[in-house]
C-alpha cells in the first residue's frame, strides 16, 4: 500500500509521517511539492511544519503549490488525505477542509501530551478507533486555534464533521474544543495534534496515533 | 561620499587618521596590522581586523590557558578535536556525531528574542558546517532575580526565540537549563548548545584547498544587520545625510535555515565541495580569512558578486555584516553546476564570488579595485595572544570563612517542610513547563528522554537502537566560592546526569561566561575554572572536544559569578535501556546511592532560605563519581532500576520531588541521621534510584564500590518522612507548578476566549 508524503519547503515531520506509516505496515513514498507527480499513491499525508515559514499565513503558499492543485482534485475524486499540523492548516487554506487555524488564545507555542476523544471512528483515517475512545497524542503548534463561521460551525456539528476533540483542556481556544475535522465523504481529515509523534513507546507518550495510519490502509483496500 | 579606500590609496596616504580605538584596537594592535602589512590598512582591511582581533573571534586573553584542554591525553574516540568549528566524536557503529555550544548573552540583553534565536541559528550552522545533520537542541539560560522587572522584559523574549527558531528549524529541544541570579541582571546568558550526526567517512572540514577552486556563497542576501563596530566606519565615511547606524544584533530567519541545512546535506551527500564555513561573528571577514588561512592560503574575492539586500552597504560593511543564515563553500569548478542546481533545487540563493588562488594572499575587489590584500593567517590565526594579569578575588577568602554550616536551620518538623517546599517552589527548583511547553520535542520522532529528565537522550538508529545522551550543568555559586572546584563540580553533575540515563559518558564540550578579563580577579577565575575542568577531565578520561568563551559579562563593573556551564555527551548502546528519573510504580524499593556528608556551601537551601552566599562548595571526588557512572551504567544494562535521578542543587529534597511529582506517585521514607542534613546536603557523587530487586542493586553497587541507603518503598500520594509531617503531592505540585506562571503569565487565562472581530467563513 502506497502512502505519499508531501515535502514542501519548511516541512519538519514528514518523516516522522514516513516512518508512522511504515510502522503501520504500509510503504511510504516521498513526494516533492513542486512535482505534478502523485507516483500512484493510494492516499496522501500533508505533514506538520512551518511550510513557506510561514508566510502571509500558516499553510496558504503551500496550499498554491503545483503538487496540491493534483491532490485537491484527487481528493475531490475519493484519495484519502491526512492533513497533520501545518498539513491541516494546507489543506483548510486549499478549501478541502473548512475552518481556519489562528494564533492560539495564549499567543504561545505549546508543546504537550494532549487528550483528544474520537468523535467520528467511520473516517478513512479513524476506523481503527472505537467512537468515544479517548487516545493521547502529542500537540505542538503556535497557530492551532480552530475557527469557523458560527453558520459553518453549526453545519460541522450538526453534519457530524468534527473527528476529535479535545478533551481535559483545551491547548489553544479552538472553538467547541475542536481538534479535527474531515470532509463530507470521511475521505480527508485534518488534525492540529501529531498523531506520527505516538506510534512507539521509546519516543511517544503511546501508541495511540497508529491507528491514523492503520485505518487508512484499510480504507484504501475497501475503496 | 568620499573616495573608495583601495590598497594603493593606503600606500599612498600612510599618515590618514584611522579609528581603530573606536573600533576596540588597541594601539599596538593597530600598529602590529602596520608592520604585518607595511602600510597603512585600508578601511575595509581594517574592519576586518578589528572583527577578527576582536576577544569574542580572536579568544586573545583566553587562549593562553585553553591549551590545558589540547594538552589532555589523545582520546580514541575524538574524530576532530579544537580548533574545527565543532570536535566529533566517535559514537560506535560508523556514527559520528558532533556537539557544541555556544553563548548568546549580549545580543539577548539587548534584543532577546533575536538574540536567542540567532543564537539557536548560529550553533546549528557551526554543527552543519562539520558535515553533520542537526538532530537537537538544547538551551541553558540565566537572568536576573526572578521577580526583577527586566527579567520580565527578557525571559519571556528569550524562551519564544529560541523556541520560535528551533521549532522552526524541526530540531527537537531535549534539555537545558534555567536559573536566576541577581548577578545577570543586566547580562543575561543564553547559551545553546546543538548535536548532530554523521557517518565517519562525511567529516567536512572548513579549509580552501586547490588552485582554481570557486568559492560559493549561499543562503541569505547579506544585509546591514549585526553591523557593530563598523558603523563607526560608515559614519566616518558617510556625512550625516547618509543611511541611520543599523542594528547590532541580527535578525534570524529560521525557514532560511531550514532550508540551507537540507541544501547542505544533499551537497555533502553528493560529494561537491571540498571545504565549506559558515558565516557567523565578523560574516565574509571570519569565513574567508579562516578558510584561505587553514587551506593553502590564497583567495581571491570579487565583493560585487555578494547578493546584498541594501545596495547601500560599503565594501567593509559587506565585509563584517553578520546577516544570518548564509555559508561559504569552496567547489570544484566542474561541481559548481551540479552545487548550484541543489540550491536551485531549494531555493537557496547561491553566488560565486571567488577563488582559491595561488601563493599566500586573501585579496579582496570592489568594483575593479582592490580593497583589501593580506596574509589571511595574520587575519584568522595569528591575532593577538595576551597574557593578562591574574589576582585571587580579593574578598574569596570572607566569602569561604563565611561558613554556611553557621546559618540558623529549621528547629521543627514543620519548618524543615516549610523550608523544602521553599526549595521545590523557587524559581531555580521550580517546574519549568512554562518555558518547556514553548519547545517542540517531538520533532523527527527519535526523542527518548527530554527534559525535565535529568538527560536529553535522542535515538540516532531506528535498526541498532544506539542513542546518545546530552546533560548541560552550571552551578555559578559553586563556581564563585571556588572557581578550580566548581567547575569540576560542574563537570561532575553533567557526567552523573548523563550516567544517571544509562549512558556512557564520552566526550566534554564548555561554554565559559566570565566577566571582563582586563580584570585581573575575572583572569584569575577564568584560569582556574579552566585550570579545574581541564584536570577533572583528565582523571576522568574525557577529551574536551571544543567550546566557547564569553568575557565581559558584567553589569556596570559587577561581573557575573563565574559560570562555567559544562555539557557532557554520553553513549547508549541501546536506547531502549534507557532510565527515566520519575517513580511510575508502587511497591519499588528507593535506594540513595553515593555517600552523603554535611556539605551547605552554596546550596540552594542557603540562598533561597537565607539569600546566603558562603563557605565551601562540596567535595570534588571524581574517583567516586566515575565509580557511581559505573554503577549507573552496569543498573542500565542489567534492568535492575526502574528510575533514576541524579542529585545537585536543592540535594535529596529537589530529586525526591521531581521523581515523585513526574507521574504522581509518593513514597514512604526514613532518612539515615540528620533528616535537615539528609536533604538538603549537596555532596556531589549520589542518586536516588527504584528497583523492585533490592539486593542486586546491592550486590551491583558492591561490585562498584559505591555506598548505598535504603530510604523507603514508593507508593501514596504523599512523601511520607519518619519524623516530619505527610507532604501531600498535591500540595508540593500545587507550590512547584505555581511559581513561573506567576511571575511570566499563566497562559490558561487567555484560553477559550476569542477575541473579538471578524471570523474567516469556508
Amino acid at each position: 500500500m502506497r502512502i505519499g508524503v508531501i515535502t514542501f519547503p519548511g516541512s519538519l515531520d514528514d518523516v516522522d509521517a514516513a516512518r508512522a506509516v511504515r510502522l503501520a505496515g504500509g510503504d511510504p513514498v516521498a513526494l516533492w511539492h513542486g512535482d505534478h507527480d502523485l507516483k500512484d499513491v493510494d492516499a496522501v499525508v500533508l505533514p506538520g511544519g512551518f511550510s513557506y515559514g510561514d508566510y502571509l499565513r500558516a499553510g496558504a503558499i503551500a496550499a498554491r503549490s503545483p503538487l496540491m492543485q493534483d491532490v485537491v482534485a484527487a481528493a475531490r475524486e475519493g484519495l484519502p488525505v491526512l492533513g497533520i499540523c501545518n498539513g491541516f492548516q494546507v489543506l483548510c487554506e486549499a478549501g478541502l477542509l473548512p475552518g481556519a487555524l489562528h494564533r492560539n488564545a495564549h499567543l504561545h507555542f505549546r508543546n504537550r501530551d494532549q487528550q483528544l476523544r474520537v468523535e467520528r471512528a467511520d473516517t478513512a483515517w479513524t476506523a481503527d478507533y472505537d467512537a468515544g475512545q479517548t487516545i493521547v497524542v502529542p500537540v505542538k503548534n503556535g497557530e492551532g486555534r480552530y475557527v469557523a463561521a458560527p453558520a459553518d460551525l453549526e453545519r460541522l456539528e450538526g453534519e457530524g464533521r468534527v473527528a476529535v476533540r479535545y478533551v481535559g483542556g483545551n491547548p489553544n481556544g479552538s472553538l467547541n474544543d475542536i481538534a479535527g475535522v474531515t470532509s463530507e465523504n470521511g475521505r480527508v481529515v485534518g488534525l492540529m495534534p501529531h498523531p506520527e509523534h505516538a506510534v512507539e513507546d521509546l519516543t511517544g507518550p503511546s501508541t495511540d496515533g497508529l491507528g491514523f495510519f492503520t485505518s487508512v490502509l484499510k480504507a484504501v483496500v475497501a475503496a | 561620499m568620499s573616495p573608495l579606500d583601495t590598497v594603493e590609496r593606503a600606500a599612498q596616504s600612510p599618515d590618514d587618521e584611522q579609528p581603530y580605538a573606536e573600533l576596540g584596537l588597541e594601539a599596538d594592535e593597530y600598529a602590529r596590522i602596520r608592520e604585518i602589512l607595511g602600510r597603512r590598512p585600508t578601511t575595509a582591511e581594517l574592519a576586518m581586523y578589528s572583527v577578527m582581533w576582536s576577544e569574542h573571534c580572536s579568544y586573545k586573553s583566553s587562549k593562553v590557558h585553553l591549551r590545558r584542554f589540547g594538552d589532555l591525553p589523545r582520546s580514541e574516540a575524538l574524530l576532530v578535536g579544537i580548533g574545527e568549528n565543532a570536535g566529533v566524536v566517535d559514537v560506535g557503529d560508523g556514527y559520528a556525531v558532533t556537539f557544541k555550544v555556544e553563548s548568546h548573552n549580549h545580543p539577548s540583553y539587548v534584543e532577546p528574542y533575536q538574540g536567542a534565536a540567532t543564537g539557536v541559528g548560529g550553533i546549528v550552522r557551526d554543527i552543519l558546517t562539520m558535515g553533520a545533520r542537526p538532530i537537537a537542541v538544547m538551551d541553558s539560560l540565566r537572568f536576573g532575580r526572578a521577580d526583577a522587572p527586566d527579567t520580565a522584559r527578557v525571559l519571556p523574549g528569550v524562551v519564544a526565540g529560541v523556541g520560535g527558531y528551533g521549532n522552526c528549524l524541526g530540531l527537537p529541544n531535549i534539555g537545558g537549563e534555567l536559573l536566576f541570579d541577581e548577578c545577570y541582571a543586566g547580562n543575561p546568558l543564553v547559551n545553546a548548545l546543538c548535536v548532530g550526526v554523521m557517518r565517519h567517512e562525511d567529516v567536512h572540514l572548513a579549509k580552501a584547498e586547490g588552485v582554481g577552486n570557486k568559492v560559493v556563497l549561499f543562503g541569505a542576501r547579506t544585509g546591514g544587520d549585526g553591523i557593530g563596530g563598523v558603523s563607526v566606519l560608515a559614519s566616518e565615511t558617510f556625512d550625516e545625510t547618509g543611511p541611520a547606524k543599523r542594528p547590532a544584533v541580527q535578525v534570524g530567519d529560521p525557514f532560511t535555515e531550514k532550508l540551507l541545512i537540507e541544501a547542505c546535506l544533499e551537497i555533502f551527500a553528493a560529494d561537491l565541495v571540498t571545504g565549506i564555513q559558515d558565516l557567523g561573528g565578523a560574516g565574509l571577514s571570519c569565513a574567508t580569512s579562516e578558510l584561505a588561512s587553514a587551506g593553502t592560503g590564497g583567495m581571491h574575492v570579487d565583493l560585487d558578486r555578494v547578493p546584498l539586500r541594501d545596495s547601500t552597504l560599503t565594501p567593509a560593511e559587506i565585509l563584517m555584516s553578520e546577516s544570518q543564515e548564509r555559508m561559504c563553500a569552496i567547489v570544484e569548478p566542474a561541481k559548481v553546476d551540479a552545487f548550484l542546481a541543489v540550491c536551485r533545487r531549494w531555493d537557496v540563493l547561491a553566488a560565486v564570488i571567488g577563488e582559491v588562488t595561488d601563493g599566500d594572499r586573501l585579496t579582496v575587489d570592489w568594483h575593479g579595485e582592490r580593497i583589501v590584500d593580506v596574509p589571511p593567517r595574520t587575519v584568522a590565526h595569528e591575532g593577538p595572544v595576551y597574557e593578562r594579569p591574574m589576582a585571587r578575588p580579593a574578598d574569596l577568602d570572607a566569602l569561604q570563612a563565611d561558613d554556611a554550616a553557621r546559618l540558623p536551620r529549621p528547629a521543627t518538623p514543620e519548618e524543615l517542610q516549610a523550608h523544602w517546599l521553599a526549595v521545590v517552589a523557587s524559581p531555580d527548583g521550580a517546574d519549568k513547563t512554562w518555558v518547556t511547553e514553548q519547545y517542540d520535542r517531538y520533532v523527527r520522532g527519535n526523542t527518548v528522554l527530554a527534559q525535565p529528565e535529568d538527560a536529553g537522550v535522542v535515538r540516532i538508529d531506528e535498526h541498532t537502537h544506539r542513542g546518545i545522551a546530552l546533560a548541560l550543568d552550571g552551578n555559578a555559586r559553586f563556581a564563585r566560592l571556588d572557581p578550580y572546584a566548581g567547575a569540576q563540580l560542574n563537570l561532575a553533575e553533567a557526567y552523573r546526569n548523563v550516567a544517571v540515563s544509562g549512558a556512557a559518558p564520552l566526550a566534554v564540550t564548555n561554554c565559559l561566561n566570565f566577566g571582563s578579563p582586563e580584570n585581573p580577579e575575572v583572569m584569575w577565575q577564568f584560569a582556574e575554572a579552566v585550570r579545574g575542568l581541564a584536570d577533572a577531565c583528565r582523571e576522568l578520561g574525557l577529551p574536551v572536544t571544543g567550546g566557547n568563551v564569553s568575557l565581559y559579562n558584567q553589569t556596570g563593573d559587577v561581573a557575573i559569578n563565574p559560570t562555567p556551564v559544562i555539557g557532557v555527551l554520553g553513549v547508549h548502546d541501546d536506547v531502549r535501556r534507557r532510565v527515566p528519573t520519575g517513580w511510575r510504580a508502587a511497591g519499588e524499593t528507593v535506594l540513595l546511592l553515593g555517600a552523603t556528608r554535611e556539605e551547605l556551601g552554596g546550596s540552594a537551601w542557603a540562598s533561597v532560605v537565607h539569600g546566603h552566599l558562603g563557605g565551601r562548595p562540596p567535595v570534588v571526588d571524581l574517583a567516586a563519581e566515575r565509580a557511581l557512572g559505573e554503577l549507573l551504567a552496569a543498573l542500565a544494562r542489567e534492568g535492575q532500576v526502574t528510575s533514576a535521578h541524579d542529585l545537585a542543587d536543592g540535594g535529596l529534597a529537589q530529586a525526591l520531588a521531581e521523581s515523585a511529582l513526574r507521574y504522581g506517585v509518593g513514597a514512604r521514607l526514613a532518612l539515615d541521621g540528620d533528616p535537615f542534613v539528609a536533604l538538603f546536603s549537596e555532596s556531589a557523587a549520589r542518586a536516588v534510584v527504584t528497583t523492585t530487586d533490592p539486593e542486586a542493586v546491592r550486590a551491583t553497587a558492591e561490585w562498584a564500590g559505591v555506598p548505598v541507603t535504603e530510604l523507603g518503598t514508593t507508593g501514596g500520594d504523599a512523601l511520607v518522612v519518619d519524623g516530619l509531617p505527610d507532604l501531600p503531592l498535591a500540595e508540593v505540585r500545587a507550590a512547584w507548578t505555581a511559581t513561573l506562571p506567576a511571575l511570566f503569565g499563566s497562559p490558561e487565562v487567555t484560553v477559550g476566549s476569542v477575541p473579538a472581530g471578524t471570523v474567516p467563513t469556508s
